[in-house]
């Protein structure tokens, strides 16, 4: 018999508000230990927390991203357990009204529509960091009250492709709204996977088990069709799978049981009496409307419409925010969004590739990439110039104008002048002009690179060759 | 106490350079030594901070700053909230070495307003009492008759106030323990309008319901307080802006005036079937006769759903106090149990919270988390809410028929010590007059009048509409210049 897989996804993102949800303490990741905390955060006694709107402001933007219904009344409920790195024994979230439900997030390529069954908003936990020569867990509590969404899929997707091509898209629009750095290894995306499997063709769902807390793509990949597998494997021996918690073991390459549907705790949630509802009324939700940045999927097909872009360079372009937003002013400061496109593509991501960075963490001012792709198409500098001023822009902030001036790679456009070097260079390789005129060609080539290095790469190199033929043949 | 008993009166006179702030603050600390062992009514007084408030205060108002009408006044804050740098226990031996970091609002409100913070009083552990009997740091005595209870959760308070060591205090009202023990030690004392006074800093029992409010001999000096607490907190988000009257409240058009202050004025008069004793039934009819003397007309108000408060106020005060006291955890500060054999953080937590908690505390968490708990929480929890609904509906109702509302305090006057605790489901039921105002957030001030055979005092209650509690207190202060409040002499004798 074959087996179909059926998940179900709860990702966690946090957000990237400036401070944290229910008070003004900061959101930098890695900072010192416990320097980031207040007694609202550390819920020291008698300590109360303040709903930061930019939260609200964010989730918004998630909502209205993914066709949501957001809840015109809001709450926040208590979900009660005892952790050492949860300092008040119950995490601030949202069970009974959650803001958005009932959304939804298209597969990539013209793929099935993914099914959202909610989207709410709760606060992180502290961190536990063992330290095994000590024998000791010491508590980090910076993390304490990050903002996070948690966006929770119906079990619509049915591979482990379907799956990471999910997470791939909603991170990408996340990225694009501009409410989450989705950077998986600092934790700021993760995902609990719900897997069931179900002989091919039946409706009805099959036992489930959860993978919790996975912080890769590669390991959530593994994950579902391990899991799969075991859950096929079993039903085949005529076992049944229970319900149960498991934990991915990423050096053993397998998942295992960590607590059953009998030991799972209960909750006791109930609505938090510190917090007040929050209403959420229309003239709010058109505020965050009218400025909600553009989406991936908008933006590859106005780049295709627009710019006459290529699907490649589109996919390219739209995987980051930073690059195409560079993309598009560039583009637009030159007029010229191929040559952009080509500039950003090439120069600036090998060079982002060079440093083991991200494309926002290079300063590159779209004015100054603006002006080369002018002098360029000016004439004003030849494509090794260019590359040369180019560097000069990206490593020191430099002036494009004053790059090339200073580097003394303007093109050499007097003709006389090019006249002379081009003479000087023939009498200095007679063997090489013999060679050219007894019919061996390529002495040309190495006569336009002499000509080239002497005028200091500023000659324009077709008109060096018209020159060069010109005189060779009139002599 | 520098034979003043009111604290307008020593404020004035110290803004009047007739008493200096160190003069005051000294002489209470000095009965508080006194009335030590025969009270129990503080928990921590530290002495060199009360002196080195009075000196800064004394400072500011030698340079002319306008502090307010109580500056350099000592003042008793309840033990339940948090005073930066001054041990907070909440009569629990799981925080007995907990000194927070940070002011609650009140507190820093009362600095502000130049008022000597003399130390912090004895409660009921995490205000879960109404007698004072189950703080880990021993009974408080009812400076009336030691013997009997002063009232709780706030008898610190009280029983500090009544035998004059201060002359105002600050308690905390969960269920009616700022107004019982104020009935039960002769004092006025005011639940606000929930909303109204921050709680920031206070150490939550059941968020929904904790209000923190004034105590003191009189109306007066309640009022003084009041104005210095009240006011909205960016850092407590149940704080409300302060709101006017609704303009269909009649009580909004009284004024008051010579005479017959009060005339205009409906009070109803709870009409309750259940038993109360003797002495508090003489109260009411003296307290009806007083207000009608007044000009008030006063008629009898059947209130439906009394009986059915009660539960739906443990119900709902348990539950959260289950979620708000399992942050103590003896991880980052409280109580630590002896960790040599524990086998895991669970054995750990139960270890602590069984040996750092008392007996009512784990009593009402079990409770709570039962309420809570899947398969009951229906049944419990949003049944009791339902009920909180209803008795609402009912109090907005009756207030739109009369402006007040008069009701006994409490069945009883303050029993022997002991007495209570045999039997928690009588002690939840004497919370029958007070919790009302707890579920409903409304304002209810607690009133002296008069005393039982044993020279017991005896307290009636005022309740008004959201936002009254000026008015109410205004109406305290006619009442009380018609006749003045009685005082328990120091040394047992009672005196007017
Ligand atoms: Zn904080």
């Amino acid at each position: 018999m074959t087996y179909e897989t059926v998940i179900g996804l709860e990702v966690h993102v946090e957000l990237a508000t400036r401070s944290k949800i229910f008070c003004a303490c900061p959101t930098d990741f890695g900072q010192e230990a416990n320097t980031q905390c207040c007694p609202v955060c550390m819920g020291l006694p008698g300590a109360l927390p303040v709903l930061n709107r930019a939260v609200v402001d964010f989730a918004l933007r998630a909502c209205l991203a993914t066709g949501c219904r957001v809840s015109q009344v809001t709450r926040f409920d208590r979900k009660n357990y005892f952790y050492p790195d949860l300092p008040k024994a119950y995490q601030i979230s949202q069970l009974h009204q959650p803001i958005g439900l009932d959304g939804c997030l298209d597969l990539p390529d013209g793929g099935r529509r993914i099914r959202l069954r909610e989207i709410h908003i709760e606060e992180d936990a502290g961190k536990l960091i063992h330290d095994p020569w000590e024998d000791v867990t010491l508590i980090d509590y910076n993390r304490c009250g990050v903002p996070l969404l948690e966006i929770v899929s119906q079990p619509d997707l049915r591979s482990a492709e379907e799956a990471l091509a999910f997470l791939e898209r909603l991170r990408e629009i996340l990225l694009f709204l501009g409410i989450s750095d989705c950077r998986m290894q600092e934790g700021s995306l993760r995902a609990d996977v719900n897997i069931s499997v179900r002989p091919a063709g039946s409706e009805k769902l099959g036992t489930r088990t959860e993978i919790k807390n996975m912080n890769s793509f590669k390991a959530i990949g593994r994950a579902i069709a391990s899991e799969s597998r075991r859950q096929a494997e079993w039903l085949r021996q005529g076992r049944s799978v229970s319900q149960e918690t498991r934990r991915w073991d990423e050096n053993k390459d397998a998942s295992f049981a960590m607590r059953s549907k009998e030991d799972a705790q209960d909750y006791r949630y109930f609505p938090d009496p510190d917090l007040p509802a929050v209403v959420i009324d229309d003239a709010w939700i058109e505020r965050i409307k009218a400025s909600q940045p553009e989406l991936p999927a908008a933006k590859r097909q106005r780049y295709q419409a627009e710019f006459g872009l290529g699907d490649y360079e589109v996919s390219v372009l739209t995987t980051d925010p930073a690059l195409s937003a560079l993309f598009e002013q560039t583009a637009r400061l030159s007029g010229r969004p191929r040559d952009a496109a080509a500039w950003l593509m090439g120069e600036f991501l090998q060079a982002v590739k060079a440093r083991g960075s991200r494309p926002d963490e290079l300063t590159l001012d779209p004015a100054a990439l603006a002006r080369i792709i002018g002098m360029v198409e000016a004439g004003e500098l030849n494509r090794t110039a260019a590359r040369v001023v180019f560097q000069k822009v990206l490593d020191e902030g430099a002036d494009p104008d004053t790059a090339a001036d200073e580097a003394g790679l303007r093109r050499m456009d007097d003709p006389h002048a090019l006249r002379q070097v081009v003479h000087a260079v023939l009498e200095s390789c007679p063997d090489a002009v013999l060679d050219y005129r007894s019919g061996k060609r390529q002495a040309f080539g190495f006569l336009v690179g002499q000509v080239m290095r002497r005028s200091g790469q500023k000659a324009d190199p077709q008109q060096v060759r018209d020159l060069l033929k010109a005189t060779l043949e009139t002599d | 106490m520098l034979d003043f008993n009111q604290a307008a009166a020593l404020g004035q006179a110290i803004a009047a350079r007739q008493v200096s702030v160190r003069e005051a603050a000294e002489q209470s600390l000095k009965a508080v030594a006194c009335q030590k062992t025969k009270l129990n009514a503080w928990i921590t007084v530290d002495p060199d901070q009360v002196l080195r408030q009075a000196d800064d205060v004394q400072r500011r108002i030698d340079q002319g700053e306008a502090v307010s009408p109580l500056a350099g006044v000592p003042v008793a804050v309840k033990d339940n909230i948090s005073t930066r740098g001054l041990r907070t226990t909440c009569g629990s031996r799981m925080l007995a070495d907990y000194t927070p970091p940070y002011d609650a609002t009140v507190v820093a409100r009362l600095s502000r307003a130049g008022l000597v913070i003399l130390g912090k009083t004895n409660m009921d552990e995490f205000a879960m009492g109404s007698t004072t009997e189950t703080s880990w740091f021993g009974p408080t005595m009812n400076p009336w008759r030691p013997g009997h209870v002063p009232g709780g959760s706030s008898g610190g308070s009280a029983a500090a106030t009544a035998s004059g060591q201060v002359l105002l205090a600050l308690g905390s009202d969960t269920g009616g323990s700022i107004r019982q023990p104020c009935a039960w030690c002769g004092l006025t004392g005011l639940k606000p309008t929930y909303g109204t006074v921050s709680r920031y800093g206070l150490i939550a029992y059941a968020s929904s319901l904790d209000q923190i409010g004034p105590m003191a001999l009189t109306a007066g000096d309640c009022r003084i307080l009041y104005e210095i607490l009240a006011g909205p907190d960016s850092r407590d988000s149940t704080s409300l802006p302060d709101s006017p009257l609704p303009a269909d409240c009649k009580l909004k058009a009284w004024t008051g005036g010579a005479g017959r202050p009060l005339a205009g004025l409906t009070v109803g008069c709870l009409d309750d079937a259940a038993p109360v004793q003797p002495a508090i039934s003489a109260a009411r009819a003296a307290a009806i006769r007083q207000l009608e003397a007044l000009g008030a007309s006063v008629e009898p108000l059947a209130m439906p759903l009394l009986d059915e408060a009660v539960p739906a106020y443990y119900l709902i005060a348990t539950a959260e106090a289950s979620s708000n006291l399992a942050r103590f955890d003896g991880i980052r500060y409280g109580y630590r149990p002896d960790d040599a054999d524990v086998a895991d953080i669970g054995d750990y937590y139960a270890r602590g919270r069984s040996e750092g908690f008392g007996r009512e505390v784990r009593r009402r968490i079990l409770l709570g988390t039962f309420a809570l708990s899947a398969g009951f929480y229906d049944a419990w929890y949003l049944q009791a809410l339902k009920v909180r609904r209803l008795v609402c509906d009912r109090y907005a109702e009756a207030l739109r028929r009369v402006d007040l509302i008069l009701s006994p305090v409490s069945a009883t006057t303050a029993p022997p010590l002991g007495a209570s605790l045999a039997d928690p489901l009588a002690m939840y039921q004497s919370d029958r007059y007070t919790v009302a105002a707890n579920l409903t957030g409304l304002p209810a001030l607690a009133l002296p009048f008069g005393q039982d055979s044993q020279g017991l005092p005896v307290g009636m209650q005022l309740t008004g509409p959201s936002f009254s509690d000026r008015l109410l207190l205004a109406a305290g202060e006619h009442i009380q210049s018609a006749q003045p409040v009685t005082h328990c002499a120091v040394d047992g004798e009672v005196s007017a």
